[in-house]
């Protein structure tokens, strides 16, 4: 059974989103989804500046066997993109919900509020009735 | 590797299996005025007696002229043994099959193939081939909008001097995904782009820069401070070359301080005969850095489990087959029994028979320039360095002319005036090593007498 950190929001797409204290979030991808996914050899995250819808493909993930998007939990405007992915994408596979964000995101007024994220708890469940 | 088409009975025995009554059933989502009910205008079946006298007949009608046409599609010597081994039956395909690791002779080719693309225009990377230089031009503005994810505007500017069909190519594949392409006018006594034309674009938002060398006059570009001026505006550069011409001018991977980032072309002259425009091949060139933009398969060496070198296609996230509808392009094959037949040419060329090819193409392109221009009433057009193709400036229309010298034999060369009415009664003129002092010398004494015969009249 894979990790899901109780603190952390998610979504059905198997994204997860970490508030931090400068009202900024990180955005990363599951352990179950890194698990799905297999080895990534290549990872491309959003430039810095870039402003993203809800549910827009902002990232790329891929594996030996398959290349995935990564949607943007919510509106917002990019502030970084994890550089350290461009060498080393394999931090995504060995330390998801830490060293292996995908970028992070200021977000648009009320966006916050407003996202119907999935708590630990509800995320567990979703995987659970995907077989995972 | 045999290639068997299905049997009546593995076609009965897979829709029993699927549980479906015919093969029209499988269509059936496709809505019914969608259809075509009859194919208006293609004539019904022939066999293959009749087939061939009808095409012997038409090739026949063509004559065998003396051609000094060029303009993207260049007549050079083709050793025989490059399409003798070519139709070996291990080659004879267009397609490397789907399990495309069990035909490892078929890979190592492309392989081959891959590696001496990469050389010849000193770039990192190449695919397999494109379709032919201008699918591969448009492909290369597509990847251009993927690869520079600083610029957000997919302009593109584009030299007049760039082939003509490459540019309506480009604009006919790219333009209704968002690429616009802007124009960048040439001086019209030199035949080239000026790089003091490309100020009015400073800090703008520009995606890409095109640059052919030789442009479609056959004139050489000042590479090097184009390909600079773009990179000190975070621009891409996007080359797009002559093969035989690499043999001797500096390859796009060195163009300007950092080289060009994307180099596409033509692959015809290498070993492709003309062959009535088709089919030809394009081949395209990239940055490592930008390898996950680039359309097309790539074919890898690797080792497999038991530690034994061998060749794979590698990168196939990027693609159809796996990526779908965001696939990085809708390009997913190649044209693998030209690349055959290219890297067969590459191979018994090699880079001096290469160079000296393109050394006699351009020798003898001056000598049919210094032949013609001595007729009264013909003059070069521009100034400066010409690779193997040079524009003509005639003292009266030129189809006529061409008309007159065809009738005589000879195919003279391209009528500017559609493209390029600025131009006034231009023609494009080609010699290669195919040419010999005598091909050209009739050439000249036949232009003499229809010029001659034409002011007379």
């Amino acid at each position: 059974m894979s990790t899901v950190p109780a603190d952390l929001k998610y979504t059905r797409s198997h994204e997860w989103v970490r508030i931090l204290a400068d009202g900024t979030v990180a955005v990363g991808i599951t352990d179950h989804a890194q698990h799905a996914l297999g080895d990534l050899v290549f990872v491309e995250v959003p430039e810095a500046g870039r402003a993203v819808k809800a549910d827009e493909p902002c990232a790329v993930v891929e594996s030996v066997k398959a290349a995935s998007d990564v949607y943007a939990p919510l509106a917002g405007e990019v502030t970084a993109g994890n550089p350290r992915l461009k060498e080393e994408p394999e931090t995504v596979n060995t330390d998801p919900y830490g060293e292996g964000w995908l970028m992070r995101l200021k977000p648009a007024p009320g966006a916050l509020t407003s996202a119907a994220f999935l708590s630990a708890a509800d995320y567990r469940k979703v995987l659970e009735a995907e077989g995972g | 590797m045999a290639f068997i088409p299905h049997t009546e009975a593995d076609v009965a025995a897979m829709l029993a299996t699927i549980g479906a009554a015919g093969i029209e059933n499988l269509f059936d989502e496709i809505p019914p005025d969608l259809r075509v009910k009859s194919l208006a205008g293609v004539p019904p079946e022939l066999n293959e007696m009749e087939i061939g006298r009808l095409m012997t007949e038409r090739a026949r009608a063509d004559g065998a002229p003396l051609a000094f046409i060029g303009a993207g599609a260049y007549e050079h010597h083709i050793p025989a043994a490059v399409w003798a081994i070519t139709t070996r039956g291990e080659f004879y395909s267009a397609y490397t099959p789907y399990q495309a690791e069990a035909s490892q002779g078929t890979l190592q080719l492309i392989y081959e193939f891959q590696t001496m693309i990469a050389r010849l225009t000193g770039m990192e990377v190449a695919n397999a081939s494109m379709y032919d230089g201008a699918s591969a031009t448009a492909e290369a503005a597509l990847m251009a909008v993927r690869a520079n994810r600083k610029s957000k505007s997919a302009r593109i500017l584009v030299p007049t001097t760039l082939h003509p069909h490459y540019r309506r190519v480009a604009v006919t594949t790219a333009a209704n995904q968002g690429l616009k392409f802007e124009e960048l006018p040439y001086c019209t006594a030199e035949g080239v782009t000026p790089s003091a034309s490309l100020a009015r674009y400073d800090g703008q938002d520009i995606t890409a820069l095109v640059i052919q060398q030789p442009n479609f006059f056959g004139r050489l570009e000042d590479v090097d401070a184009l390909t600079d001026w773009a990179h000190a505006r975070a621009i891409l550069v996007i080359a797009v070359v002559n093969p035989t011409a690499l043999a001797l001018l500096e390859p796009p991977g060195e163009w300007g301080t950092r080289g060009a980032d994307i180099a596409v072309g033509e692959g015809q002259p290498l070993g492709v005969p003309l062959c009535s425009g088709g089919p030809y091949f394009g081949f395209m060139t990239t940055r490592m850095e930008y390898v996950r933009q680039m359309p097309g398969r790539i074919v890898g060496r690797t080792l497999d489990a038991a530690g034994r070198a061998g060749f794979t296609l590698t990168l196939q996230a990027r693609e159809q087959h796996i990526r779908r509808a965001k696939a990085t392009s809708n390009i997913c094959t190649n044209q693998g029994l030209l690349v055959t037949a290219a890297t067969i040419y590459m191979s018994l060329m090699g880079a001096q028979g290469l160079a000296r090819t393109a050394a006699a193409a351009h020798a003898r392109t001056r000598e049919l320039v210094a032949g013609l221009t001595r007729v009264p009433g013909v003059h070069l057009a521009f100034s400066g360095p010409y690779f193997h193709e040079a524009v003509l400036q005639l003292d009266r229309p030129v189809a006529p002319v061409l008309k007159s010298l065809s009738n005589r034999g000879i195919l003279g060369g391209l009528d500017l005036s559609g493209y390029f009415p600025e131009l006034g009664d231009a023609l494009l003129v080609c010699a290669t090593e195919t040419k010999t002092s005598a091909d050209i010398d009739r050439y000249r004494a036949c232009l003499s007498e229809v010029m001659q015969a034409a002011r007379a009249a």
